[in-house]
Parts: C-alpha cells; sequence; structure tokens
C-alpha cells in the first residue's frame, strides 16, 4: 500500500500553490486599467437604457426569444449570422497580429482568466494580506482564523462569480425585470442553468484552477506560442547583463556597486527573487522564455522597482526581441512592423473590418425571397395559358409595421393573382408569407422566362426591392 | 522520477510458476469514488422512477416529486389522461399537447370566420399554407399527388382552373364532405368502331386538337344525337355540367385521355377512343366527413381553393 502510493504520487509533479506578491509599476497600472474599463463596460452595459419601439429599452439586449440582437440602434437577425463570422475572423486576425509583434499581449492583459484571476488575487490580498501573510495563513493549521479569512475570500469570489454570470445573463433578458425574476424564482430553466453553470466555471476557472487553465486547457496560449517570430517584443531577461560572466549574486558586502560587481564578473542580477514572486504562472522569466508565460509585465515592474532601489539602471527584465537580445550590439528594444507577416494581418483585419461595416452599412430594411413552387413546376389553365406559382416571404426588419405592395415587371401588370391579399401587412420585427400565381397567356408565357418581383414598401422614401424570377412554361 | 523511492510491492502471498506473483494494489481512486457514486445514484433513482416489485405492483417513486400529465387519444378515438413518472415519450406526449392547445387557437380562428375573411387574412393564410400542407399531405395527397397537381387517367388537377363539380368554397366544401363518384357509361356496345372515331375526332376538335374535318363532322351528329346521348350529360355545349361532374370537352385540360402526353395525331385520338369506347367507373373520391374535424375540413377548403390556386 505505502510503497505503491510512493511510486504512484512519484509519475506527478506535486502541484506548488502560488502566493503573488503585488507590485507597483507602469505594467501594472495598464493592467488595473485595462480591468476598470473592462469591468465597466460588461457589468454596467446590460443596465444602459435606449428607447426602441418594438422592443424592451436595454441598449444591448439578445433577444432569442424573438430572434433578433439589439446592439443599440442596429438589429441583428439571424440570417445575418455571417457578421458573427466575420467578426470572429477579425477577433483571430488582431490575435495573430498582435501576437506576431509583441506576443502574448492578449493573456497578459485582456484574457478573461487573466482578469478575474487578477481580481480574486486582489480579493485575498485585501482579506488576508500580503504574500508572507498569505503564505503563513497557507501553512499554518486550521483554525478560527484560517477559516475566517480562507472561508471569507472564498465566499467573496462566489459572490463576484454569481454576479458574473449574472450579468452575462442579463444580456440575453430586460435586466431590471431579470434580477427580480431570477430571485422570485420566476426565471426560465435556461436562465438557472446558464447563471448556475457560469457561477461555477468563473469561481473554478478563477479562484481554483487560475494558472493552470493557461498551462494546461488554453488552447490559444499553446498556439501563440508558434506565432513569436525572432522580431517579436517579448518579456525577457538580459542574461548578458543580469549574469555577466560569473553569474548572478547576491548584493553582499564587497558586491554593493556595479563597478565592483563588474569587476569580479558579476552581472546586474542581485538574485532578489521579486520576479519570481510577482509572477502569476509562478514562473522564473530568467530561465528564458517559457510557454507558461502569459506576457503580464509584472515581472518588468517588479525589476524596475528593485533596480532604482539599487541604483542600477532600469530594463534588466524588458520587453525585447529574441534577435536583439542575442545581438552583439544590441539597439534599444523596438517595434518591429515591417515584416510581411505583420502586415499580410494588418490588410486582413483592415480588408475584413471595411467588409463588415459596408454590409452592416447597406443592410435593407426589408428582405425578401421567392420560392418557386415546383409541384406542379407549372399549370396549364384551361384557355390554354400557363399559371406558376410563387411563395413570397417578406421579413420587416424596421421598428414599425410595414405595408408592402407587390407588383411584377416585365410581363403584363394583370398577370399577377394575389388572391385576396392585394396588400402585405408585416409587424416590426415579423415575417410573413404569401401566395403569388402569376398567369400568361400562351404564346407571351412560351416567350417568358424570367421576370420581376416588385416589392414596394409603403413608407415614404423606403427602398423598393426588385427580384428577377423564372418561369416555366415547360 | 526517483526510483529508490519505490519500495517491494505487497503481494498476496501465492507464488505461481515459480516466480508469478498477485500484486495487492489498490484500485485507482476514480474507479473506487465513481464504484460510491453509483450507489447514490441508486438511491436517487428509486425515489424518482419506478424500481422496487412489490407482488404484483412495484414502488412508483415519491408521488409528485417526478410526474408529467399528458393527454392522448386512443385507438378507439376516446381521450385519456395520463400521469406517469417523467421518460421522454411522456415528455414528448406533454410538449404535443402543449403545441395542439397552440394550434387549436388558430384552428378556432379559422373556423370562427367566413372562408372569404380567412383568404383575406395574411397571418391566417400563412397558417392555412403550412396546416393545409400537413393536412393535404396526410389525406389527399395519395391520389391527388403532393402539390395538387394529380395525374391523368387518376385524379384531377386541383392547380388549374377547371373544376368538374365547381369551384367555389362551398362546392369544394361539398366535395370535400361528401365525397365524389365519377362515371361514364361504355360506349362500345352502343357505337360501332367508325362512329367511336369520329365521335373522338369531334371531342378533339372540341379542343382544337388535329383532327379529320370530315369525321368531326359527322361526330358532332352523333353526339347530339339520341343513340349515343353525350350532349345529356356534357351539355349540348360540350362545356359539362358541374351537378353531374362531367367534365368540359372544350377546353385544354384533360383528365382522363391524356391527350397533351400523345406524341401525334393518331395518339391523340386513340386515347379519346379508349375512354368513349370503354367508359370509367374510377372517378371515385372518398368522404372525409367522419374522418377529418369540421375545422380540418374548412381549412382544407380554403387550402384547395386559394393556396392550391383554383378557385377561378
Amino acid at each position: 500500500m505505502e510503497a505503491s502510493k510512493a511510486s504512484q504520487s512519484a509519475l506527478y509533479a506535486k502541484h506548488i500553490p502560488i502566493f503573488t506578491r503585488s507590485v507597483k509599476g507602469k505594467y501594472r497600472n495598464f493592467k488595473t486599467a485595462v480591468m476598470i474599463v473592462a469591468y465597466s463596460v460588461y457589468f454596467l452595459l446590460p443596465w444602459m437604457p435606449w428607447e426602441r419601439a418594438s422592443s424592451a429599452s436595454q441598449a444591448l439586449l439578445f433577444d432569442l426569444s424573438t430572434r433578433r440582437f439589439f446592439i443599440f440602434d442596429l438589429i441583428v437577425y439571424p440570417q445575418d449570422i455571417f457578421w458573427l463570422a466575420m467578426l470572429l475572423f477579425i477577433a483571430a486576425a488582431l490575435l495573430f497580429f498582435a501576437t506576431g509583434l509583441i506576443g502574448r499581449a492578449w493573456c497578459g492583459y485582456f484574457c478573461f482568466q487573466t482578469l478575474w484571476t487578477d481580481l480574486f488575487i486582489m480579493v485575498e490580498k485585501a482579506i488576508q494580506g500580503e504574500r508572507p501573510a498569505r503564505l503563513r495563513l497557507y501553512k499554518q493549521p486550521w483554525n478560527a482564523e484560517k477559516i475566517l479569512k480562507i472561508g471569507s475570500s472564498h465566499f467573496l469570489m462566489l459572490l463576484i462569480s454569481f454576479w458574473t454570470a449574472f450579468t452575462f445573463a442579463a444580456y440575453f433578458n430586460y435586466a431590471p425585470d431579470f434580477l427580480v425574476n431570477l430571485f422570485t424564482g420566476h426565471a426560465a430553466d435556461a436562465a438557472y442553468i446558464t447563471v448556475a453553470a457560469l457561477t461555477v466555471t468563473t469561481y473554478v476557472a478563477a479562484g481554483l484552477l487560475r494558472e493552470n487553465i493557461c498551462t494546461l486547457a488554453c488552447p490559444y496560449a499553446r498556439f501563440q506560442g508558434v506565432m513569436y517570430e525572432p522580431d517579436t517584443l517579448a518579456v525577457s531577461y538580459d542574461a548578458k547583463r543580469g549574469e555577466g560572466l560569473a553569474g548572478r549574486t547576491l548584493p553582499i558586502a564587497g558586491l554593493k556597486t556595479r563597478e565592483e560587481r563588474q569587476a569580479k564578473g558579476h552581472g546586474d542580477c542581485i538574485d532578489c527573487g521579486f520576479c519570481v514572486q510577482v509572477c502569476p504562472t509562478g514562473i522564473d522569466i530568467r530561465n528564458g522564455l517559457q510557454y507558461q508565460c502569459i506576457s503580464c509585465g509584472l515581472c518588468i515592474d517588479a525589476c524596475n522597482n528593485i533596480m532604482d532601489s539599487v541604483g542600477y539602471p532600469r530594463g534588466l527584465i524588458r520587453y525585447d526581441s529574441e534577435k536583439n537580445l542575442a545581438d552583439a550590439t544590441p539597439h534599444a528594444p523596438r517595434l518591429e512592423w515591417k515584416r510581411l507577416k505583420v502586415l499580410g494581418y494588418a490588410i486582413a483585419i483592415v480588408v475584413m473590418t471595411g467588409t463588415l461595416f459596408y454590409n452592416i452599412g447597406t443592410r435593407t430594411n426589408v428582405e425578401v425571397s421567392v420560392q418557386q413552387v415546383r409541384q406542379p413546376m407549372f399549370i396549364m389553365l384551361s384557355d390554354g395559358s400557363f399559371r406558376n406559382r410563387y411563395q413570397i416571404h417578406i421579413v420587416n426588419k424596421t421598428e414599425h409595421d410595414e405595408t408592402y405592395h407587390i407588383s411584377v415587371s416585365g410581363i403584363p401588370a394583370d398577370a399577377l393573382d394575389m388572391g385576396n391579399i392585394p396588400q402585405v401587412h408585416v409587424r416590426a420585427g415579423k415575417d410573413l408569407t404569401v401566395n403569388a400565381k402569376v398567369n400568361l397567356e400562351h404564346e407571351l408565357a412560351e416567350r417568358t422566362k424570367t421576370f420581376n418581383f416588385v416589392i414596394q414598401p409603403q413608407t415614404a422614401g423606403a427602398e423598393t426591392i426588385t427580384l428577377p424570377t423564372n418561369f416555366n412554361s415547360k | 522520477m526517483s526510483q529508490d523511492k519505490i519500495k517491494t510491492p505487497t503481494t498476496t502471498g501465492h507464488v505461481w510458476d515459480d516466480d508469478l506473483q498477485e500484486l495487492t494494489n489498490p484500485l485507482p481512486n476514480w474507479w473506487v469514488w465513481g464504484f460510491y457514486i453509483t450507489f447514490v445514484f441508486t438511491i436517487v433513482y428509486w425515489l424518482f422512477y419506478p424500481a422496487w416489485p412489490i407482488g404484483h405492483t412495484y414502488t412508483k417513486g415519491i408521488p409528485g416529486w417526478n410526474s408529467i400529465t399528458y393527454t392522448a387519444t386512443t385507438v378507439d378515438g376516446k381521450e385519456v389522461e395520463k400521469t406517469t413518472h417523467w421518460n421522454m415519450r411522456s415528455k414528448f406526449m406533454h410538449e404535443m399537447n402543449e403545441q395542439q392547445a397552440e394550434q387549436k387557437k388558430w384552428f378556432d380562428k379559422v373556423a370562427g370566420s367566413s372562408y372569404e375573411d380567412v383568404s383575406k387574412d395574411a397571418d391566417l393564410m400563412q397558417f392555412v399554407n403550412s396546416a393545409g400542407k400537413t393536412l393535404f399531405s396526410d389525406n389527399c395527397a395519395p391520389c391527388h399527388q403532393s402539390g395538387g397537381q394529380g395525374k391523368v387517367g387518376f385524379s384531377p388537377n386541383l392547380t388549374d382552373d377547371h373544376w368538374q363539380y365547381g369551384g367555389t368554397y362551398d362546392q369544394i366544401h361539398t366535395t370535400i364532405v361528401g365525397g365524389r363518384r365519377g362515371y361514364m357509361p361504355p360506349f362500345k356496345e352502343v357505337l360501332n368502331d367508325q362512329q367511336i372515331t369520329q365521335l373522338a375526332n369531334y371531342v378533339l376538335s372540341l379542343s382544337g386538337e388535329p383532327h379529320d374535318e370530315t369525321a368531326a363532322a359527322a361526330g358532332a351528329n352523333i353526339f347530339k344525337g339520341d343513340s349515343a346521348a353525350c350532349y345529356y350529360c356534357h351539355g349540348a355545349d360540350a362545356k359539362g355540367r358541374i351537378e353531374l361532374g362531367s367534365a368540359n370537352l372544350t377546353d385544354k385540360i384533360w383528365l382522363w385521355a391524356d391527350v397533351p402526353a400523345a406524341k401525334d395525331a393518331t395518339a391523340k385520338l386513340d386515347a379519346v377512343k379508349h375512354v368513349i369506347s370503354g367508359g370509367l367507373d374510377r372517378g371515385v373520391m372518398p368522404n372525409w366527413d367522419h374522418r377529418l374535424k369540421p375545422e380540418q375540413i374548412k381549412l382544407l377548403t380554403v387550402y384547395v381553393h386559394d393556396s392550391l390556386g383554383g378557385g377561378k
């Protein structure tokens, strides 16, 4: 029993919990700024009112029941799904572009895993204290203090997770009503399932698993690695400067100033270990570029603070390219954007963004499709004339009820028979299918291969839709 | 991985074939816990589902915890309400009940409006199109084909403008409710082959098909004469009589003799001659009075009149 346990556990490295030290600096400030902006947008947007005629007054509302997405004044219908495809393409190209240029900027500053982990670490720091206090708490036996501090921080994380999940679901419902319904048991089953699932996943991913999501679960983390090029700016430790010839060493007596250290062959790194202590994935950046590195820049802040305090120049750890670091006469780090790959991605982003905006800008307020009834393909009437039948599907994408007048061009106007429905009334955001018959006298039918359906919305200034259609007589 | 941490494993103590031993390694934890969870699952299952047999009955789970109620129609047409433990079939039936209740609102609207009012309401007509297509496919399509186009020599085309029994809403309704029986006596015993050829030429001439003028003139006399008395059913103008369902012989539409598909004048003549000499007793449409509900028949009437596009 004992033996087997020993042999089993030897297969896995024991997981070492990470207690990050907080740090001040420009990258920390940037991360905090991104966090404030992202959270403000995410948590407040569902509460933003927006006057709307045909639906709830919510600026961003993904209404699944009527299959309409309201994005401010834009209404997206299921048939606009290719906008989503283009948006995803743009997002992907943007990720490739940024990664080729400055490495995993997405991971370090914008990814929601990073943001929520950051927030939860802040919660831990606020309740349990700075890194040494948290380490002490971790090592001490379970007593009242430990239970209270760990328990309350996890309770707070769960609350934040719940509000995160609620906010997500609020994008799909009218938020003020939804909040009430959720707590009074009147919300839909799907809403409870969504909120429960997202609460659990947020808490587990950002509260418990943390860096393991990035290192073990996330595919983007891994495939961004292959987008690095020698010219890509990455968070790097300047080993030549830090190690010198005799390696890094503590600033003991006789090795305090740069001159003393350089005389003895030691580099600028005083081996304080702060860069390791602040790292959210628990790596040592001095071992070089590693797949765990999410490129958050906190070790840069930590090292710069130390360099300032010992009076050495900043930038022992900095954003720099592999190529420049290896260079005998390195220049100041700079963006190397004049590269085929970077420019290619940039062009792809510009073209796709332009196409998307052009598509959205030129969208029509009505969508009409004509389907020919194919059973039978054509009908011969008693006087020898031919009849074709069609089903006309009209989607009213406007915010008001609309009446459409349907006529034909290219054939006599009286060839069209709309039955008892001469004008089609379609409510705002709804669609309707109507029958249409077209009768052509024998000779004319044999000469006619195509004609047009003309759909004229009755609102003044609305655009007329002309749809070329086939006519069959054999 | 450090080898020195591995101690000698414990065995059951048995040795076979000199050196073959059985280790007593514990089962993996994930397996053991999975096994325990199945016990918990079993107990939860007993509470929710039928489980233990007790004599002639069985435990049904805690009442009200997991039940689902639905209404079903039995084979002999009775509506019964059933309450059972949750399962996919009863869930399906329950959802079907809900959908039927939703559909009934539309059927009620159709039943409560006049034919003309239904045909003027675009929303109702959309319902007629979809519900009518289902009803038509289930009940009418075997003869009239899925699009209502019929089949020459078998069933009338419901998409054209010719209606043997009349094409108004009321006439279509009467046809669906009561069914129809088309009949034409065989004339081969009354008329000789030459007369039948003359008559067929006359019938072709009425629709402007290729024919022999002399024979057609002779045929006209037979048509109007009392030996064959064709005019009795088809009318003196040969345009048919709605009350009898007799065919209009002057239009371009053929139901029994497949003239449009015949490849030449002889074949067309033969097609018509075949109908005259043999007559027909096949034009049978069953009645739908008790097979469909009144609101279904009403909806089908509008579907045939407006969606299939006959009517006028």
